[in-house]
């Protein structure tokens, strides 16, 4: 059956239930109630602070078959996913389920794992280096296909019951002996616990694992005693290095700078740079790069922005210190200055993945949102986005908050350049849709400027300006013209040989990823 | 902007920054072993792409070197709008260079005059002959290399610029004798703006018609240092403007803001507001704001 | 372009280098009869390889060889860039 972003969803799809397509961004109106723990009895004097990690499983009494997740806020520089997926295979527990908020490079471990039957699926928003080339090659290691969640998405299913963590294993870098967690202190500090938030208040148990257990009481708390089963003391619970990098730069790269200009330009074009305007810059050069240009248009307009919403890098944070903005709504803080701010600034807020980006409560900050500048890996003729494969099919990227984001903004931005090496970067159809067409409003190169038809009003808007506007057809006619049209990838459309199934916001499925044929 | 021509990265993204010009280089920035190889990859790139911005291919020497005429062999073909000749001492030089283009244009076929040549003044002996140099019918611009220059000096390069300041008004004189345009040599310390701006005004009011740049950021400044400021378009447009009345009613003495306006203050007026219209501002916008 | 009499390659040369949107180009000569062989590494090799293998071949042919074995190590090279380093790479390949 074709979903609305015009991709083929099949029937049955080996391990995955409750298949629904995707029929649009608010199309689903679900029923039912969110989920709760089992009641539990916290007695006086009761110590929940554990020897060892293998004393944790003995005790949450983790069986073969049950579902553990971890957050990412330790990034590239997490050691606890690694120790404690050790433990469990050293206890001979088989047909784990790891539902993480993402994974990067250093859990490439993971594949030793898979390989010998420990871990048979895996639900993450984002999969890359050596485990995302092997996964993409042999989606049979795994019982099922990968699901692809977005932030938002993972809270919401989190949250509606339809993942069901049995133990939660989260890293805070601080932590008391009743359970009370920071991630703003200590030396593996990373600043924001939005995505353990929630994991913390749904799953069935949880352990807390830190290098800093004080015998004092960790106030403000991030994750409440009220929310936690155990606590393990461990020596590191990851490389601050790859933690949090020091200040991250603006880049100098002329191509992300001009794109990162077009994209203010349209802003202010557009009409949405104005007093208490709010926006949220995503992670890539030209994204962040723009702060340079809004930063510029707005001190010359004097005018104020109400908030912003992280991924929260130093270089809004300096906006927000700048008293540029009144709000930083941070899920997720990932440099050095950041982590300061969100330290100090009372008006650098933490918030859950749920208050960030969950479509089914009353209402997640994504919605109040005016501006969103984001990436893509690739786009197609129809606006539709892939940030989760490459042009080649192999699993390198991650749904993330672009989905969540680009659904609520009023204004949906995305800088990519036009050609990437040799590769058009506007293709006829995606390899993989993570972000539908509908969502998008502007679609900005380094070549070129395409605003979806829809959006007639912005097209007016933008015609005044000495900005390059063209179709999508213009803009991809321009890259064939440079590098030719380029052959399609042949996937397999096996059932077996589904490598995972991209789940949009709101659970319905707006994509499957095929493991490529040579 | 420079574009260095063997580097087939910085060919694919020369277009996109909104140069007036592309100088894709085939001379100083290529290593010997490689003049041969350079001039194939800018020839190809020139046959493949239609370029947004004037094409300039600086070959080298065709006396001086043994790629020169080589070069031209390859890239004529290829039909660059002009070709840079760099180290030019004599008009000869230029005549040689010509006459090569001359015999190109013909064997295929095309309008006399299509590829034009810009010829860089690197010596005091190209100084000398700079007058000559300018008044070849097929030169369109004569620029500066100051690196090679300050050698043949025997000096340093300075803040001030005062070791280039007699070269510049020369080659200045000979452009504007010989009506071509005129272009100053390049600031290769890209990241010192604020001395690239001091540079770039000091030739703009010396008369300077533009500027060799490296760097796709050093671009945006040119093209602002350049551009008429909104008051002195607005001063330009009422000097016009008072021009224009008296002439209708034949007033013998014209005054603006207590200025006596005569002949080539309305000329240098037309000038700024030609120069804006030619940077895309809106003129009738800047009426009022004088 | 005009077709001009059967060249012999004299000896083995290399043009390009192994970086971003260049392609390194080694030229063999190869025994009389065997034609124009083209072994091509590319990380463009599904969209673009047998585009790529066709233009060098094409590109050798209309500089007039016909038996010469091709090593190519793409690293994302356009067209234009592609037929340069082969030209420059037979080119040298003629001198002596």
């Amino acid at each position: 059956m074709k979903n609305a972003a015009g991709r083929e969803i099949p029937e049955h799809i080996t391990g995955i239930e409750n298949i629904k397509p995707y029929q649009g961004e608010f199309a689903y109106q679900p029923t039912g109630n969110i989920i709760g723990k089992k009641i539990r009895v916290g007695k006086p004097g009761a110590d929940k602070v554990l020897e060892s990690i293998e004393q944790a499983i003995e005790k949450t009494n983790l069986k073969s078959g049950q579902t553990v997740s971890f957050h990412h806020h330790l990034r590239n520089g997490d050691y606890l996913m690694k120790m404690v997926v050790e433990k469990i295979a050293a206890k001979g527990i088989k047909d784990i389920t790891i539902a993480s908020s993402s994974l990067s490079p250093c859990h490439d471990f993971l594949i030793d794992y898979i390989e010998d039957g420990t871990v048979t699926a895996l639900e993450t928003s984002g999969l890359r280096g050596e485990l995302g080339k092997y996964l993409t090659k042999n989606p049979g290691k795994l019982k099922k296909p990968v699901i692809i969640r977005s932030h938002g998405g993972r809270a919401r299913a989190i949250e509606a019951g339809e993942v069901k963590i049995d133990v939660a294993f989260m890293g805070a870098p601080t932590c008391d002996r009743l359970g009370n967690a920071t991630g703003k202190e200590g030396k593996s500090a990373f600043g924001s616990m939005g995505y353990a938030m929630v994991d913390a208040a749904y799953a069935e148990q949880v352990v807390i694992l830190t290098d800093n257990l004080i015998d004092g009481f960790v106030h403000p708390y991030s994750i409440p005693q009220v929310q936690v089963d155990y606590v393990v003391a461990v020596d590191a619970i990851g490389d601050p290095a790859g933690i949090a990098s020091g200040a991250i730069r603006l880049t100098k790269s002329p191509t992300q700078l001009l794109m990162a200009q077009y994209a203010a330009e349209v802003m202010d074009a557009a009409g949405y740079l104005k007093q208490g305007f709010s926006m949220q810059l995503g992670s890539g050069g030209a994204s962040l790069a723009a702060a340079k240009f809004i930063r510029e248009k707005m001190e010359a307009k004097q005018i104020k922005g109400s908030f912003g919403i992280g991924g929260a890098t130093g270089i809004f944070t300096e906006m927000l210190k700048d008293d540029l903005f009144e709000v930083c709504y941070d899920a997720q803080t990932f440099d050095t200055t950041a982590i300061q701010s969100i330290q100090e600034n009372p008006r650098h807020l933490e918030v859950s993945a749920s208050f960030y980006a969950n479509p089914w409560n009353a209402g997640p900050i994504v919605n109040a949102l005016d501006v969103v500048i984001l990436s893509a890996t690739e786009v197609d003729l129809d606006f539709n986005v892939n940030v989760i494969t490459d042009s080649n099919g192999t699993l390198m990227g991650a749904s993330g908050g672009h989905s969540d984001t680009a659904a609520g903004a009023k204004l949906s931005l995305i800088v990519v350049p036009l050609v990437r090496g040799r590769l058009p970067m506007i293709r006829d159809h995606v390899q993989n849709v993570v972000t539908p067409g509908e969502s998008i409003d502007v679609i900005i190169t380094d070549r070129g400027i395409a605003v979806n038809p829809k959006r007639a009003d912005l097209i007016e808007k933008l015609k005044g300006t000495k900005l390059p506007l063209m179709t999508i057809e213009e803009l991809q006619a321009m890259a064939y013209e440079f590098v030719g049209k380029p052959e399609e990838i042949q996937v397999s459309q096996e059932d077996k040989d589904i490598v995972a199934v991209v789940e949009y916001r709101d659970g319905s499925i707006i994509d499957i990823i095929r493991k490529p044929i040579d | 902007m420079f574009v260095p021509g063997n580097n087939p990265k910085m060919i694919n993204s020369a277009d996109i920054y909104g140069a007036d010009s592309l100088m894709f280089d085939i001379e100083d920035s290529i290593a010997v072993t490689e003049k041969d190889t350079a001039r194939l990859l800018v020839a190809e790139a020139l046959k493949a792409q239609k370029f947004h911005s004037e094409t300039v291919v600086r070959i080298n020497h065709p006396t001086q070197t043994p790629f020169g005429m080589d070069d031209l062999r390859v890239i004529l073909p290829a039909k660059p709008d002009l070709i840079r000749l760099p180290k030019v001492e004599c008009v000869e030089e230029i005549e040689l260079v010509a006459s090569e283009i001359e015999r190109v244009e013909k064997e295929n076929g095309w309008d006399a005059g299509t590829i034009r040549i810009i010829a860089a003044i690197e010596s005091v002996k190209g100084l000398y002959n700079v007058r000559e140099i300018c008044k070849h019918p097929r030169m369109v611009a004569i620029a500066l290399g100051a690196e090679d220059f300050i050698a043949n000096l025997k000096t340093n390069r300075t803040k001030t610029g005062i070791e280039l300041y007699y070269v510049r008004s020369q080659i200045l004189m000979a452009a504007r004798d010989a009506e071509i345009q005129c272009m100053d040599t390049v600031f290769s310390d890209v990241k010192d703006m604020e001395g690239f701006e001091h540079e770039v005004s000091n030739s703009r009011d010396m008369g300077f018609d533009g500027k060799s740049v490296i760097h796709p950021k050093q671009i945006t400044e040119v093209h602002r240092l350049y551009t008429p400021t909104d008051k002195q378009i607005a001063k330009a447009l009422k000097v016009l403007d008072a021009y224009a009345d008296a002439q209708k009613n034949h007033k013998g003495v014209l005054a603006v803001d207590g200025k006596m306006i005569d002949g080539p203050i309305v000329v240098r007026a037309q000038r700024v507001v030609d120069q804006a219209i030619a940077a895309g501002v809106n003129v009738e916008e800047k009426r009022e704001l004088a | 372009m005009e077709k001009q009499a059967n060249k012999v390659l004299v000896q083995s040369a290399t043009a390009g280098f192994e970086e971003k949107n260049d392609m390194l180009v080694t030229v063999v000569p190869a025994e009389p009869g065997q034609g124009i062989k083209v072994k091509l590494v590319s990380p463009v090799r599904r969209q673009y390889g047998k585009h790529m293998e066709k233009l060098i071949v094409e590109t050798v042919q209309a500089a007039g060889f016909s038996d010469v074995n091709i090593e190519a190590i793409d690293k994302s090279a356009w067209d234009y860039t592609i037929k340069a380093r082969v030209l420059g790479a037979l080119e040298r390949g003629m001198q002596k």
